[in-house]
C-alpha cells in the first residue's frame, strides 16, 4: 500500500491553496484596487434622461396667448418589433414607397440598433397624426411620441417673438447651462428673455439593460431633479392691432411701430415682408429657413428696429421744438415760401406753392413747408449765441439725441440698430472742415445724413405726446413670478425726463400744428371723426445702386402720429419703402391703426380702405432684378462646383429668363414675399449726395 | 457488521453536509438574484417551477433525497458496480452521437422532451472517478509500473476524447484533473512537471513570436549543456537527451501547436484561448471567420465581451457589494450566461469582495475537509475516490472563477453547487454523498 506517498497530500493542499491565493489576489485587484469598474458599470446601466421644462408662454395685453406650447408627435419605430404590418397601407398613409420604408428601417437599425426606438418620421402634421393615432395598433413596432413645440396661434408677430432652435457650438461655448440637444431662443423675445422663458431642466436617472432599453427608475427617483417650467411673459402687445398692422403692410416693404406713450409699452410692431412664425417650428423648418434666408426682400430682417430711414418731414415737429426752445423762432414766425427754398446754392423744392402756407409755425407744420424748416434749421445752426455753426450743430445734436435718435434706444429685442445723427466730425471728414449751415440744410427736412429707425420715430412721438418724458419702448409688462432683484424689467420702469425743460406751451404750439396736419394739412384725408389726432407725414428721397448704377428710387412714405391729443394713448411711426407720398401710403396705415386701437373697431369705410391697402402691391421692382442676380450667381457657382448646370439653365434660356425678370407678372403675384426666389440684402443705409463720394 | 447498523447517521461527516447545504442555498439565492424580475411575486416564483430559481430549488431538494438514498446504500455497492457504471457512462456518451440535440453550439446533450436534458459528459465524471478508484485500489495494481499508469490514464482520458469529439472542450479538460489523484497515488512527479512544462510551452508558443521562442529554447538547451558539462563528458547520452528534448520542443512550437490549433480546435475555441491570453486572433480562412461569426451569434457577443462585462460586474461590487438585487450589471443582463457559467458575477457584484471571499472560504474549507477525509481512509478505493472528488471540484471552481475574473479562457465549466443546471448540481451532489457514504464506512477495507 503506497502509504509513502502521504506527503504528497500536502503538495496537493499547497496547489489548492495557491490557486485560491491567485483568485483572491485578482479579486483584490478588481474589487479593491481598481476603481474604473464601478464607473464602467454605471455607464453601462445608468441613463440620465433630460426632462425638458415647458417654455414660458407669451401673452398680449388682453391675456391672449400669442406664443404657446403645443405637443406635436414623432412617429417612432423599434425595428426589432416590426412584424406583420400592412406596409402598403402604412406607406400610403405616410406618402412614401416601400423602398423608402425599408431604407428608413435600415437607417434606424444602423443608428440606434434594432432594440431601441428611433424616429421614423418627425413632427407629424395634425391630419397625419390623426390618421396614425387611429391606426397605430395595426402597426406593431411603431408608436407616437410627444414632442413639445412652440406655436403661434395668431400667425403673427414673427419678428417680435423670434423662434427657438437647438443650441449650436457657439452657444455651448458661451454659456455653461446648456447641453447638446437643448433648445434656445434664437431671435426676438425668445432670445431676449431666454433666461425667464427657458425654465430649469430636470434630470431623471433611469436604469437601462444590456439592449439599452430603459427598465425603471434608479434609486426610486431619489437623485432626480424635477423640471421647472419657464416663466410666462405679459406684454403690452395688442394682437388685434398687430394683425391689422401686418395685414396693412402686406405686399409692401416697410415697418410700423405703435407705442403707448404713458408706459413705453409697444402695442404693435410690424415689419414687412414677414413670415409665418409657425414655419420655423414644425416640420420642414430647415427648408423654410433656407427659403427665407435667401430672399432678397429680407423677410427675416426686423425693419422696425433695424431698418434705417431718413425721417423726411416727420422730423419737422422735432426741428420746430428745438428752434422754439432755443428762442430762434416764435409761434408766429413764418416764411414767405413760393415752392422753393433758395437760401443756399442748391434750391430745395417745397410741395406747396400757394402764398401764406407757412405764414405761422402752425401752418408751416400743417403744410409741411420745406422752405420754412430749411430756414429754421439754418437759423438753429447759425444761432448768434454761438457764433459758429459748429457749436450750433453740436447743440442741435444734443437735442436730437435727447429725442432718442442716433443711438440704440434699448428696446427688449436683440440686435437693435441705432440710426445715425451726424456730428461735426463726420462733416469735417467729408468737407475737410470747411462747411456751413448750407452744407447740411436738408437735414432740416429730415434728409441728408440723418437716419432713424421706426421705433426711434415712434418713441420721439411719445416724447412729444408726453411733453418731454418717455419710457424706453418695450414689450414685456411683467414676468410671472418675477422678484425685485432679478427682473430684467427695472430699466423699462424708469421714467426718462429728457426734454421736460421745454415748457408745455411750446409743446402745445407744435402739437397744434400736428393736429392741423390731420385736420387741414397733408394728412387731412385720413382724419378720424371724433378723434383729435396729431400727425406728421413725410416723403423721403432715397437711392440705391442697382446693376452698378446709382438709381433714384421711389420716395419712402413716412408717417408719425399720436392720439388722442388730450390724453395720448398711442403713438405710431409708419414707413413704407419706395411707395411715394407719405400722405398717400403711410398716413392711412397709421390712421387705421389709431382708429382700431382707440375705437376698438373700424368703420365700414375704414374696413374697405384697409382691404384696399392690404391688396395694393408696392414692392419695389428692383427686388426682382436683384433677386435674379443673386440666384443666377449662386446657380452659376454651383454649376462650376458640381458640373451640373441644369439649375443654371433656367437663368440662361431666354424664355424662362424673361419670365423670371417679368416685373409685371410678378408684381401681380400677391404672395411675392413668400416666394422661394427672393432673398436678403437690400439698401437700408440711406444714400444721399453728401455721403456718396 | 457495522454496515448493518440501523442508524444511518453513524460515521457521517456532518460538516460536509452543512457545507453542501450552504453552497446550494447560496446557489439558489444567486440564481434568484440574477433572474428575478420586478413583476414576479416572490413566493409564487419559488413555487411555480416556471422560474430558474424555483427549478434550482427543486434540484436542490432532489439532491437531498438522492443524497439520503446514497447514505442508505451499502458502501460495497459502489466498489462492486464501479466498472459497470463506467461502461454505462461510456455507452451513454456514445449514445450522444446519434441522439444529441443541437443546443447552442454543443453536441453533447440528449433531450427528453422539453423539461429534462442530460449531458453524459458531465455525468461521466462520477463514473470515471469510481472506475479510477476501483482500478487503483486493485491488489494486483502496482502503480509504479508504467503499464498501470497508462491504463489509469486511458480510463480517464477515454471519456475526455469522446467529450472533445462532442465539441465540449471544457468538460474534456475536467478529466485531466484526475492526474492529481494519480499523483497522490504515486505517479512520478516528473510526469506532472513535464505536463506542466508542456502547457507552458504551448502558452509561450501562442504568446511569443516563432523565432524568438526557438532562440530562447536553444539558449536554454545551451545553458543546460553548459551546466551539465561534467556529466556530459562522462556520459554522451545526456547530450543526446538534451538535443532530443530541444528538438521535441521546437517541433511542438513549430508544427504541433499550429497543427492542433488549425485542425483540432474549433475556430471559436481558438479565438477564446487567444482572448484569454489577450491576443487578437486572425482566422486563417473565410470559413473559419464565418464559423466564429455563427458560433458567437448563439451567445450574441463574443467571449471577450462576456469576460469584460463579467469583470465590470465583479469590479463594480467593491468591498461590500451593492446588495442583493441591487447589482445593475447582473440584474439587467449585461453579463451573458450569468445564471450558469457566470454566476460568480452575481455574488461578486451583489456582495463585493467580502462576499466573494466568504464563498471562496467555504469552497476552500470544503476542499481541505475532503483532503482530510481522504487521508483518514484505510481503504485505497475510498481515498482515491475522495481525492477524485476534490480534484474535480477544485478544477471546476478554479477554472470557473478564473474565467469570470479574466484569468482563464471562457470554457463552459460550471461552478459546483451554485451554477444553474440540474445535471451539474445532481452530479456534484451524488459525487459528494458517495464520498460521505464511503467515509462513514472508513473502518471497512474496501477493494
Amino acid at each position: 500500500m503506497p502509504v509513502f506517498n502521504q506527503s504528497r497530500s500536502n503538495i496537493i493542499r499547497l496547489i489548492f491553496g495557491g490557486m485560491f491565493l491567485i483568485i483572491a489576489a485578482q479579486l483584490v485587484n478588481l474589487q479593491l484596487v481598481s476603481n474604473k469598474y464601478k464607473k464602467l458599470a454605471e455607464e453601462n446601466a445608468l441613463f440620465p434622461k433630460r426632462i425638458y421644462p415647458n417654455r414660458g408662454i407669451i401673452f398680449d395685453r388682453k391675456g391672449k396667448a400669442i406664443l404657446n406650447n403645443a405637443i406635436l408627435y414623432d412617429l417612432m419605430v423599434v425595428p426589432s418589433q416590426v412584424k406583420n404590418i400592412d406596409t402598403q397601407y402604412f406607406c400610403q398613409l405616410l406618402g412614401i414607397d416601400t423602398a423608402e420604408f425599408r431604407d428608413r428601417i435600415l437607417d434606424a437599425k444602423f443608428k440606434n440598433g434594432p432594440f431601441r426606438p428611433s424616429i421614423f418620421e418627425d413632427l407629424l402634421p395634425p391630419d397625419l397624426y390623426a390618421k396614425f393615432e387611429e391606426n397605430i395598433w395595426k402597426f406593431q413596432g411603431f408608436n407616437l411620441q410627444e414632442r413639445p413645440v412652440r406655436i403661434y396661434p395668431y400667425n403673427a408677430a414673427a419678428h417680435i417673438m423670434g423662434y427657438v432652435g437647438e443650441v449650436d457650438s457657439s452657444v455651448l461655448k458661451r454659456s455653461t447651462g446648456y447641453q447638446l440637444g437643448d433648445y434656445v431662443g434664437r431671435t426676438g423675445l425668445e432670445q431676449y428673455y431666454e433666461r425667464e422663458l427657458m425654465g430649469q431642466r430636470g434630470i431623471e436617472f433611469w436604469i437601462k439593460d444590456n439592449k439599452n432599453r430603459l427598465v425603471g427608475h434608479y434609486e426610486n427617483k431619489a437623485l432626480d431633479t424635477p423640471a421647472i417650467a419657464g416663466k410666462n411673459l405679459r406684454t403690452y402687445l395688442d394682437i388685434d392691432i398687430q394683425q391689422l398692422a401686418e395685414k396693412l403692410l402686406s405686399n409692401k416693404v416697410g415697418a410700423v411701430v405703435a407705442i403707448e406713450p404713458k408706459t413705453g409699452g409697444i402695442i404693435a410692431m410690424a415689419s414687412s415682408p414677414d413670415f409665418d412664425p409657425n414655419e420655423l417650428t414644425g416640420p420642414d423648418k430647415q427648408s423654410h429657413y433656407a427659403k427665407l434666408a435667401l430672399d432678397v426682400s429680407a423677410p427675416l430682417f426686423n425693419r422696425a428696429i433695424k431698418g434705417q430711414y431718413q425721417p423726411g418731414s416727420t422730423y419737422k415737429p422735432l426741428g420746430a421744438l428745438i428752434a422754439l426752445d432755443e428762442g430762434i423762432i416764435s409761434p408766429s414766425s413764418g416764411y414767405d415760401c413760393h415752392g422753393v427754398y433758395l437760401g443756399c446754392n442748391r434750391p430745395v423744392k417745397c410741395d406747396e406753392k400757394f402764398a401764406g402756407h407757412a405764414a405761422t409755425l402752425r401752418l408751416a407744420i400743417a403744410h409741411s413747408c420745406n422752405s420754412f424748416f430749411c430756414n429754421t434749421f439754418r437759423q438753429t445752426l447759425d444761432n448768434p449765441e454761438f457764433h459758429s455753426p459748429r457749436k450750433g450743430l453740436m447743440k442741435w445734436r444734443q437735442y436730437v439725441t435727447a429725442f432718442g435718435l442716433g443711438h440704440r434706444i434699448g428696446v427688449d429685442l436683440p440686435s437693435e440698430d441705432g440710426g445715425n445723427v451726424p456730428d461735426t466730425s463726420s462733416y469735417d471728414k467729408i468737407y475737410n472742415r470747411s462747411w456751413n449751415s448750407c452744407t447740411m440744410v436738408t437735414m432740416g427736412i429730415g434728409q441728408d445724413q440723418l437716419s432713424v429707425t421706426p421705433v426711434q420715430m415712434a418713441n420721439a412721438m411719445c416724447i412729444v405726446a408726453n411733453k418731454g418724458y418717455f419710457y424706453v419702448p418695450h414689450f414685456v409688462e411683467k414676468v410671472d413670478g418675477e422678484t425685485k432683484e432679478d427682473t430684467l424689467l427695472n430699466r423699462y420702469r424708469r421714467k426718462h425726463e429728457v426734454l421736460t425743460h421745454i415748457p408745455d406751451d411750446v409743446y402745445e404750439v407744435v402739437i397744434s400744428g400736428m393736429q392741423d396736419v390731420a385736420e387741414i394739412g397733408t394728412a387731412k384725408a385720413v382724419r378720424i371723426p371724433g378723434i383729435n389726432m396729431c400727425a406728421k407725414t413725410g416723403t423721403a428721397e432715397n437711392y440705391l445702386v442697382v446693376d452698378h448704377k446709382r438709381t433714384k428710387l421711389k420716395n419712402n412714405a413716412m408717417f408719425v402720429c399720436f392720439a388722442p391729443r388730450e390724453n395720448p394713448k398711442i403713438a405710431i411711426a409708419v414707413v413704407v419703402q419706395n411707395a411715394g407720398y407719405g400722405a398717400a401710403w403711410a398716413a392711412p396705415i397709421g390712421s387705421l391703426l389709431v382708429e382700431k386701437y382707440l375705437n376698438d373697431t373700424l368703420r365700414a369705410e375704414s374696413v374697405k380702405k384697409a382691404q384696399d391697402i392690404a391688396n395694393t402691391n408696392l414692392l419695389p421692382k428692383y427686388l426682382i432684378r436683384v433677386q435674379f442676380i443673386e440666384d443666377s450667381t449662386r446657380a452659376a457657382q454651383r454649376a462650376l462646383r458640381t458640373h451640373d448646370s441644369t439649375n443654371l439653365m433656367k437663368y440662361i434660356i431666354p424664355s424662362s429668363r424673361a419670365a423670371l425678370l417679368d416685373t409685371l407678372r410678378r408684381n401681380n403675384n400677391a404672395i411675392i414675399q413668400r416666394s422661394p426666389l427672393i432673398k436678403p440684402k437690400e439698401d437700408n443705409k440711406p444714400q444721399t449726395d453728401s455721403i456718396n463720394k | 457488521m457495522s454496515s448493518r447498523n440501523p442508524a444511518i447517521s453513524k460515521g457521517v461527516d456532518w460538516s460536509i453536509v452543512w457545507i453542501w447545504i450552504a453552497l446550494c442555498t447560496i446557489g439558489v439565492m444567486s440564481i434568484f438574484a440574477a433572474t428575478y424580475r420586478e413583476s414576479d411575486t416572490i413566493l409564487q416564483g419559488f413555487i411555480s417551477l416556471k422560474t430558474d430559481y424555483s427549478r434550482q430549488l427543486l434540484y436542490f431538494i432532489m439532491g437531498g433525497v438522492i443524497g439520503t438514498f446514497i447514505l442508505l446504500t451499502d458502501s460495497k455497492f459502489f466498489t462492486a458496480t464501479a466498472n459497470l457504471f463506467y461502461v454505462f457512462g461510456i455507452l451513454l456518451m456514445l449514445l450522444v452521437f446519434p441522439f444529441h440535440s443541437r443546443i447552442k453550439g454543443t453536441e453533447s446533450i440528449i433531450k427528453f422532451g422539453n423539461a429534462f436534458q442530460l449531458q453524459p459528459a458531465d455525468l461521466c465524471k462520477l463514473f470515471v472517478n469510481l472506475a479510477l478508484a476501483k482500478y487503483l485500489s486493485r491488489v494486483e495494481t502496482d502503480f509504479s509500473k508504467t503499464r498501470s499508469q497508462l491504463i489509469a490514464a486511458a480510463i480517464t482520458l477515454g471519456p475526455a476524447m469522446l467529450s472533445i469529439m462532442q465539441h465540449e472542450l471544457g468538460l474534456a479538460l475536467v478529466y485531466f484533473s484526475f492526474f492529481l489523484v494519480m499523483f497522490r497515488e504515486g505517479l512520478p512527479a516528473n510526469i506532472l512537471i513535464i505536463g506542466f512544462s508542456f502547457a507552458v510551452l504551448v502558452v509561450a508558443t501562442l504568446l511569443l513570436e516563432k523565432n524568438t521562442l526557438a532562440l530562447i529554447l536553444t539558449a536554454i538547451a545551451g545553458l543546460a549543456v553548459y551546466i551539465l558539462r561534467r556529466q556530459v563528458k562522462r556520459n554522451r547520452a545526456i547530450l543526446f537527451l538534451i538535443a532530443g528534448l530541444w528538438f521535441v520542443c521546437v517541433g511542438v512550437q513549430r508544427f504541433v501547436v499550429p497543427f492542433v490549433f488549425d485542425h483540432v480546435f474549433e475556430p471559436y475555441q481558438v479565438k477564446r484561448i487567444y482572448d484569454a491570453i489577450g491576443k487578437d486572433y486572425v482566422p486563417k480562412d473565410e470559413n473559419a471567420a464565418i464559423e466564429i461569426e455563427q458560433k458567437s451569434k448563439g451567445s450574441k457577443k463574443d467571449g471577450d465581451y462576456n469576460v469584460k462585462q463579467s469583470k465590470i460586474a465583479i469590479g463594480s461590487g467593491g468591498l461590500i457589494g451593492k446588495g442583493l438585487l441591487k447589482g445593475t450589471q447582473t440584474r439587467y443582463d449585461f453579463v451573458p450566461e450569468q445564471r450558469t457559467d457566470f454566476i460568480f458575477c452575481t455574488i461578486g457584484e451583489g456582495f463585493g469582495f467580502v462576499g466573494s471571499l466568504v464563498l471562496l472560504g467555504i469552497y476552500f474549507l470544503l476542499l481541505m475537509r475532503i483532503v482530510a477525509i481522504a487521508e483518514r481512509q484505510r481503504s485505497v478505493f475510498s481515498r482515491c475516490y475522495a481525492y477524485g472528488v476534490a480534484s474535480v471540484f477544485f478544477f471546476h471552481l478554479s477554472v470557473n472563477i478564473c474565467m469570470t475574473i479574466g484569468l482563464a479562457p471562457v470554457v463552459g465549466i460550471s461552478l459546483p453547487f451554485i451554477s444553474y443546471g440540474g445535471t451539474s448540481l445532481l452530479t456534484f451532489t451524488i459525487m459528494l454523498f458517495v464520498m460521505i457514504r464511503l467515509d462513514a464506512d472508513r473502518q471497512m477495507v474496501l477493494r
